[in-house]
């Protein structure tokens, strides 16, 4: 086993690790931040996944961005639904949460079926391009491809993303404002 | 290198147990946090495929778009929430049960 496979195992561990514990804890401002350490474990796999673009990417927008809208989302929505969440005390797999523990399990038996039945390994689309040449190697650089591709080919999704995002800064201001002001 | 079908269970984990959370979670910002979770097991699934396409970067660019969005999304949806808090007192997704006030 190389060092690589270890390290993608550890990393593998640590973000399934952190989000079961998003899951289970009733302390939203622990379960915020171990939120944290999934994306961070994210952004490591991206790394294994040859993708170290979007595993800056990630970390930037979402540890950046989303995490901290989220932290003042629940400072701005007051003290009691926090201490609202602490009374109820959910057992993770308690009578009432039996269903939905169910509904997650069996689709994750679905979900590992068809990984096991579609043989993701040796599919035909990604031995042609092993064969030719066509795969990310580690020492590859990726960043200035996805440049150039980005203001080349994905040009229009480019500019309609730039739109969307211009939308929703009018949107989350106008919905937030405070109510009578028109 | 590390087979594909390890990133694929890896993201299928995330996956159940972002469902899980979004089904049980008796708090809109929990409940968000579980769509963030599914969202991001999409998200692995598309950079472990675009390993495979160096020319073109389809899964990367893609990945790229999907995290531009979910950002879009939960800025509306925190917004979303301000709001019914200020209306309602809470954020229960239960307890929030009616359209006109």
């Amino acid at each position: 086993m190389s060092l690589i496979a270890i390290l993608f195992y550890v990393m593998a561990v640590i973000t399934i690790g952190s989000a079961l514990f998003v899951a289970y804890s009733d302390n939203l401002v622990r379960s915020v931040f171990m939120f944290f350490i999934t994306l961070f474990g994210l952004a490591g796999l991206y790394v294994f996944a040859m993708a170290d673009f979007v595993a800056i990417t990630q970390i930037v927008v979402y540890v950046g961005g989303i995490l901290v809208l989220i932290l003042f989302a629940f400072m701005l929505s007051g003290r009691e639904a926090i201490g609202r969440l602490k009374h109820q005390a959910t057992k993770f797999i308690g009578f009432k949460n039996l269903p939905s523990l169910m509904l997650a399990v069996l689709f994750f038996i679905v979900l590992l079926n068809v990984i096991s039945k579609a043989d993701f390994d040796h599919l035909n689309w990604t031995a042609s391009a092993t064969a030719a040449g066509n795969v990310i190697a580690g020492s590859d650089t990726t960043t200035e491809n996805i440049g150039i591709n980005l203001m080349t080919r994905y040009l229009l999704p480019f500019e309609a993303v730039s739109i969307l995002l211009m939308m929703v800064l009018m949107g989350a201001a106008h919905l937030s404002r405070k109510e009578g002001e028109a | 290198m590390i087979p594909l079908s390890h990133f694929l269970i890896v993201s299928a984990v995330l996956f159940c147990i972002g469902l899980y959370m979004v089904v049980t979670k008796h708090n809109a910002i929990l409940v968000l946090i579980g769509i963030e979770l599914i969202l991001n097991a999409a998200i692995l699934n598309l950079v472990a495929f675009g390993k495979y396409d160096k020319l073109n970067n389809n899964g990367q660019i893609f990945a790229i778009f999907a995290i531009v969005l979910a950002a879009a999304t939960t800025a509306v949806a925190l917004a979303i929430i301000l709001n019914v808090y200020r209306r309602y007192k809470t954020i229960d997704p239960d307890k929030v049960n009616q359209l006109k006030d």
